[in-house]
């Protein structure tokens, strides 16, 4: 299992556009990702409504696990679009 | 044209007209809602249930995301995240959860559906909008299950009214306005998203119908905006008189383009109010003199930060070259209520429409405000337009003067402020002391003054310019101009209809701003109306007691006066409040 604790990048927060990015990326990982906010329950990774409902904001601080054998290089792209500001 | 029905009494349904125009066509229904599915045991067994939902779900998803594509732009997103909510993994376990319990797919649909948009909307702000989306795709997979319609705008071959409760911008992204003849809604006011469309696109509609709600695909009906009627099952009498009045429209809209002027030759220049680069073409078609609100929140609507110096720059100078010589009056950003701003405001407000908006939130984040005028100043040297700017709601001498020195010093030499607060208006004086000019914006003048949410469809009747409160405040400005040798425009929609043009014209303003396409109506009604029977019409309309008996009272005294102005000939008297 691999984890990674980030701050999101985005101003509007892990909302829409982001979001939808975020999840197809998950989704398509072929990896059982979660994501948690601060020490919250973690929520499916690929579910937008699972994301959406943390309601995570600018600047929140998420945590990202994911399992199996890529799950290091999986999470490494995730953490990118994370940290990356899509409403720039 | 339909047969006669004249066997058929007809029946006169009284909403609020957007626009003057009149059009008749038979009616298509949006569809209703789709009931609760009832929480019946199924009758199958969970993995049949299960796979009818996954079935149902994939489906819907697949058709937005192509709805999405042939949208394209800002609509294609939200679609595609609509796709994704579809086909959610979370959703997807909670309904086999329900179905595994005995549940149909119906039912388990909707409740999981159900237990993400409460979640949603007790969030509040940005998430609880996301809630209309959820609502809408669990509208279309029980829909699918169910081999109902999917829910949204028809789409037949013939051209049709459109009747629906009120249309969400999701609706509108995909309007074919080819098809869309006119449009009754029975909810939203005149300043709704629904009668802003409408105004933007020129199509006929009322919006407010008060028995809306009964009228069935296939009726006849005549809109008549200017009246705010519509009639049901129109006489022949009644249709040939709408033939004739479309006839009468198209003659003004084909007469020849002069600058706006009275009866007595006072010129009141023309102008449109703009959104963004794209429109401006049209107005100057249309007779457009310059802009007279330039709104420039489309630049930053999109982005959570705003755009650079540079790409505004870009952005006016391709606006300002289409009106070589002109003047166009540009506002600087109006964030908030309405059209908030995550970088500008991003606190939850209780009473957004009184909170940090405006120019309060622009001074609150000056940054913002200096790059937006440093760039309209470096546009409006690049190009021959005689560049205006002024600040959005403004409501004390003190910000006045702030927004006009500012503005002033960054390199724009006429700086004025939208009276849009009765307190501004109310020290007009003042403020135009400081101010270059001022501008009325009637809508939001007309919601503060009678404490009248504009967004609101159960008090929309409140909403009206007619009121002689508001006109009272009209007046106070354009007095204090005339004192001051300061110019006062309209920018609001009271100045597109007709007879109230001439009305605050008599109170003194010196410029009408509209949507392009009620430049030509305009036009017609200034020339029948002296300056001295403006002012009269004005007086008329002060001395009533609401909004329905200054305009009888204004009417009234416009019959007398002229003889055939389509525009003023049988405009009945509204709701009274």
């Amino acid at each position: 299992m691999a984890e990674r604790t980030v701050l999101i990048g985005s101003t509007h927060g892990l909302h829409a556009r982001p979001a939808k990015l975020f999840t197809k990326a998950a989704a398509s990982s072929g990896s059982a990702v979660t994501l948690a906010k601060g020490d919250g329950k973690p929520v499916n990774a690929a579910s937008i409504l699972g994301v959406i409902s943390l309601g995570i904001n600018h600047g929140d601080s998420v945590t990202l696990t994911a399992h199996g054998d890529n799950a290091d290089t999986v999470l490494d792209g995730l953490v990118e679009l994370l940290l990356t500001n899509h409403d720039a | 044209m339909a047969t006669s029905t004249d066997a058929v009494l007809s029946a006169e349904l009284h909403g609020i007209g957007i626009g003057s125009g009149v059009v008749v066509g038979r009616v298509l229904r949006m569809p209703d809602p789709l009931p609760e599915p009832a929480d019946n045991p199924s009758t199958l067994d969970p993995a049949a249930e299960i796979a009818r939902a996954t079935a149902a779900m994939q489906v819907v998803a697949e058709d937005l995301d192509a709805r999405g594509a042939r949208a394209g732009g800002t609509a294609q997103e939200v679609l595609e995240a609509q796709a994704m909510m579809a086909e959610d993994p979370t959703l997807l376990d909670e309904v086999t959860a329900r179905a595994e319990q005995g549940q149909t797919a119906e039912r388990a649909v909707f409740e999981a559906f159900t237990a993400f948009r409460d979640q949603l909307a007790a969030a509040g702000g940005y998430l609880a909008e996301r809630a209309a989306d959820l609502d809408d795709v669990s509208q279309r997979v029980i829909a699918q299950l169910s081999d109902l319609p999917a829910p949204g705008v028809p789409d037949p071959d013939e051209p049709f009214i459109l009747v629906a409760r009120d249309l969400a911008p999701a609706d509108t992204a995909l309007l074919n306005l080819e098809k869309v003849l006119g449009l009754i809604t029975v909810d939203g006011g005149p300043t709704s998203h629904t009668a802003i469309l409408a105004r933007e696109k020129s199509i006929v509609a009322i919006v407010g119908t008060v028995g809306g709600r009964d009228l069935a695909d296939g009726d006849e009906v005549i809109i008549d905006a200017a009246n705010d009627l519509v009639i049901v099952a129109p006489t022949d009498a009644q249709r040939a008189d709408a033939s004739a009045r479309i006839q009468e429209r198209a003659d003004r809209a084909a007469a020849p383009i002069v600058p706006g002027r009275l009866a007595d030759g006072t010129a009141i220049p023309l102008l449109a109010n703009l959104g963004s680069a794209d429109g401006a073409a049209q107005a100057v078609a249309l007779g457009a003199e310059g802009v007279g609100l330039f709104r420039t929140e489309f630049l930053f609507l999109d982005s959570s930060a705003a755009p650079t110096v540079a790409e505004q720059q870009e952005q006016y100078e391709r606006m300002l070259r289409e009106f070589p010589g002109k003047k166009v009056v540009v506002r600087a950003l109006d964030a908030g209520a309405d059209k908030p701003l995550a970088f500008l405001n991003d606190a939850h407000e209780e009473n957004p429409a009184l909170g940090l908006r405006g120019l309060r939130a622009l001074r609150a984040a000056e940054d913002i405000l200096r790059d937006q005028l440093t760039a309209l100043a470096a546009a409006a040297a690049n190009t021959e337009a005689d560049v205006w700017v002024m600040a959005p709601m403004v409501s004390t001498v003190d910000e006045a003067e702030y927004f006009t020195t500012l503005a002033h010093e960054l390199g724009l030499p006429t700086a004025g402020v939208m009276v849009e607060v009765p307190s501004a208006a109310l020290l007009a004086d003042r403020i135009l002391a400081h101010a270059d000019f001022a501008s009325i914006g009637t809508n939001d003048l007309t919601q503060y003054t009678l404490a009248a949410d504009r967004m609101l469809g159960s008090v929309a009747a409140f909403q009206d310019p007619w009121h002689p409160a508001v006109l009272r405040l009209v007046g106070e400005v354009g007095a204090a101009g005339a004192a001051l040798g300061k110019p006062v425009g309209i920018c609001g929609e009271a100045a597109a209809d007709p007879l109230l043009a001439v009305v605050l014209v008599g109170l003194g303003a010196t410029t009408l701003s509209m949507s392009a396409s009620a430049l030509a109506d305009v036009r017609s009604s200034l020339a029948d109306f002296t300056l001295e029977q403006a002012r009269e019409l004005a007086g008329a309309a002060l001395s009533a007691d609401g909004a329905a008996s200054a305009r009888a009272a204004a009417t009234a005294i416009a019959h007398s006066t002229t003889r055939t102005d389509p525009a003023v000939r049988s405009t009945p008297e509204r709701g009274s409040h």
